[in-house]
This record gives structure tokens, sequence and C-alpha cells, in this order.
């Protein structure tokens, strides 16, 4: 009884400590962009380049980054996944982006970084891309005898999406957007200011009110959608750094070894995360003294695949394609975490 | 008519089930809706993003919640072939 108590104690601790801490106040602005993105990005504009007759290396550039636009919701991947695999461009694309996905959507980003730092927060992000890129390679060599036959109705599909806005005005209204997150991050008031400013300017002269509406609305599910996740992941971790001896986090990975990280991989394999809740979790694992090799080696495995993605998985492409790419990405994230320990030491 | 509704399970394939049901209800159409939740099924239609609407083994929208206007129409046009 007293343990559970304590327990509990832990997690309401954690919860306090979350929303007074003002972590939350960071990702305001990231939920703004979400919903703007799902919105204004035209989602067809990206896919196309996942077509089945789209140039290769192309698709293999697009893939890695494009988790970016399509990637908020990790519920979001694993059908894109399908579709690209089975429908377009194949295997490889398909594995760089179901890998890079959800480590570079615009909140785990933001939310990787402010919580776990700015050094880990930026190799996660540039280690899911370039290793997406790899391991899409390696699962596209192994596996090249057996190229499906392509359905090229979904793509051609596509092409009907009626065009947004000019590519500028898109561009002004993203980058005003990811300024006002920067500045507003760093407490660079004044220039947060004149960017809300701007924003007003832009939205007043070039969006219409049912177009502001939608932004609204998507924005608002986001936030419907992960805040309950993250609260309870917050909640989680809290009770696992109350539960877990710091001596055994300290033993099994407190020290950047190619074992530590190699547990960290595996256990991020097999682990599931909800949407975003890896980072608060992880976070417990780092106060507890994790070291921030095995730290990222969890992050890049982590949301990459759990158990029951692996089951989905294998639905869609075999037992053989889904083990070998499991076994990718564990040796990926070692190696990534273990070079990363080592140059932050 | 046939009425397919494509999703693992998400909050937007719920959407979509709940306003699928309200048009059909609405419109009065003599329907069979199914939900088709394994991954491996909806793959076999060609669609790249959950939820996916099928109306008569036809992917008539996919990747969002067509407002209930558009629902009414598509839901229409395949009664009236």
């Amino acid at each position: 009884m007293e343990i559970a108590i304590r327990l509990l104690q832990g997690g309401v601790a954690a919860l306090i400590d979350y929303l007074s801490f003002h972590v939350l106040t960071c990702l305001v602005p990231a939920f703004f962009i979400a919903g703007a993105i799902s919105v204004f990005v035209s989602q067809a504009s990206v896919l196309k380049y996942f077509g089945p007759n789209a140039n290769k290396f192309l698709a293999y550039g697009v893939a890695s980054v494009s988790g970016t636009v399509l990637a908020v919701c990790s519920c979001t991947v694993l059908p894109l996944f399908g579709g690209i695999y089975l429908h377009g461009a194949g295997l490889g694309p398909a594995i760089a982006f179901l890998y890079s996905g959800p480590a570079i959507n615009v909140l785990a980003i933001v939310y990787s970084a402010r919580l776990l730092g700015y050094d880990i927060g930026a190799a996660r992000a540039v280690g899911a891309i370039v290793f997406s890129i790899i391991i899409g390679l390696i699962m596209a060599v192994i596996f090249r005898k057996e190229e499906k036959q392509k359905n090229a109705e979904a793509f051609a599909a596509l092409a009907i999406d009626p065009p947004g806005k000019p590519l500028w005005k898109q561009l002004a209204f993203f980058a005003i957007l990811v300024g006002i997150l920067g500045f507003g991050a760093s407490k660079q008031w004044i220039v947060t200011g004149v960017l809300l400013v701007a924003l007003g300017i832009i939205l007043w002269r070039w969006f219409t009110t049912g177009e502001l509406k939608q932004w609204m609305k998507e924005t608002g599910h986001f936030v419907r959608l992960i805040i309950p996740w993250l609260l309870g992941g917050v909640f989680v971790a809290g009770i696992l750094k109350a539960a877990i001896p710091e001596s055994w986090v300290v033993g099994a990975v407190g020290e950047n070894s190619l074992l530590a990280n190699f547990v960290a991989s595996f256990l991020g394999m097999l682990m599931y995360f909800a949407t975003l809740t890896e980072v608060p979790i992880i976070r417990a694992f780092m106060d507890l003294g994790m070291n921030k090799g095995p730290v990222l080696a969890l992050l890049l495995a982590g949301p990459a695949l759990s158990l029951p993605s692996i089951l989905s998985l294998s639905r869609i492409m075999g037992w053989r394609k889904t083990l070998t790419f499991s076994a990718l990405v564990v040796v990926m994230a070692t190696t990534t975490g273990y070079s990363f320990g080592f140059i932050v030491q | 008519m046939d009425i397919k509704i494509l999703g693992t399970g998400c909050a937007k394939c719920h959407a979509l089930g709940d306003a699928v049901k309200a048009a059909v209800k609405e419109l009065q159409l003599d329907v069979k809706i199914q939900e088709v939740k394994d991954m491996k099924k909806i793959m076999e239609y060609p669609i790249l993003m959950t939820p996916g609407l099928v109306i008569n083994e036809k992917v008539v929208s996919s990747g969002k919640v067509p407002g209930k206007e558009e629902l009414k129409k598509l839901l229409l046009n395949a009664a009236k072939k």
C-alpha cells in the first residue's frame, strides 16, 4: 500500500511540475504549425514524389524528410507506409519514411529539443533522416528481387486535389510561424511581437475566414488528440522515476558502452510509445542517470518500432522483411547512439 | 449500396464512421456499412491515407473526413448509379 501511494505521488508530482514548468508553452506554437501544415500544405504535392514512376533518388530524399509534413500523428504513418510500399515507389522509400516519420514531425522536434536538450533534439532529427535513407537502401538491396506489381490507381487519384496558395505565400506564412516558435522560445519578445503583427496582416490579406476556421479546427484536433496521451505519458514517467532504483538505470545504461546502447535500442524496438510520450518517459530515465548515447538510441528505435507496429508491419510486408527491418533499426540506433555519446562526452 | 469505412481505429476513422451514419440516416438510404480494420485488407484498396471511404468497392475519399454536404453528394451520386 505504501509503495502504491509513493508511486502515485511520483506521478502527480511529475504532472504538477510539468504543468507549472511552462514546458507546454513551447508546444503551443508547434500545435498551430502542425494544424497549419495539415490544412494548408497539399499532401498530394508531397505524395506525388512517391508514385510508382517517381525518380528513385528523389523518392528517398523526400521520404526521409516528408515526415515533417505527413506524419504529425503516428497513426497516419503505417497506412502511408503501406500505400507507398504497395502502390508507389516501393520498399526502400517506404521504409525510409517509416523510420524517420515519427522522429521529425514538428511537435517531436520541438518537444525533444526543449525537454531533453538541444543537442539530443538535433541529433534525433539528423540521425533519423540520415539513417532512414541508409536503412531504406539496405532493405531495397536485400529484397531487390521481390518488386511487387504496382497499382498506380492510388497515385493517379492524387492529381484531383485543388491547387493551394502560391508557393512563396506558403513559405512566407510558415517561415513566420516557425520564427514565432523560435524567437518565442528564446524569449525575444520584441521580434516575436513584430512577427505576430506580420502574421496578423498575412492572415487578414491572404486567408479567407473559412480557411482560418479550418486551421483552428485542425489545431484543436491535434491538441485534443495528443495532450491527453502526453499527460498520461508524463504521469507514467513520474511513476517510473519513483519506482525504478537509480542504481538499475545507472548499471544498465549509465555509461556509453556498446552494450548499453544495444539494450536501449532493443527495448526501444519492443516498447510502444503513443505520439510524443517517448519524450517525458526518456526524460525520466535521463534524470535517473541514463547516458546521452543510450538516450539517443532509445529515441531513435523507440517511436520507429513497437511490438504492435511490428505485428501490423508483418501483415503488410511479411515476417522476413519485418524482422530484417527491426534488426537494422536496432543496429543503426545502437551505432548512432554510441557515436553520439562518444562525441558529446 | 455497400459502404466500407477503412481505418485502423484512429480518431479520424471514428469521426468518418459517425459522419457517414448520420448522413445515411438523413438521406434515408438503404445501405450496409462495414468497418474494415485489418491493415492488409485496407491496403488492398488504392488508398494512401486512412480513413478511407469506399462505396460499392470504389474509393471515394481518403485521408480526410469529408464535410456533411460533400458526404451526402457522394452518397447520392453512388445511389443514382
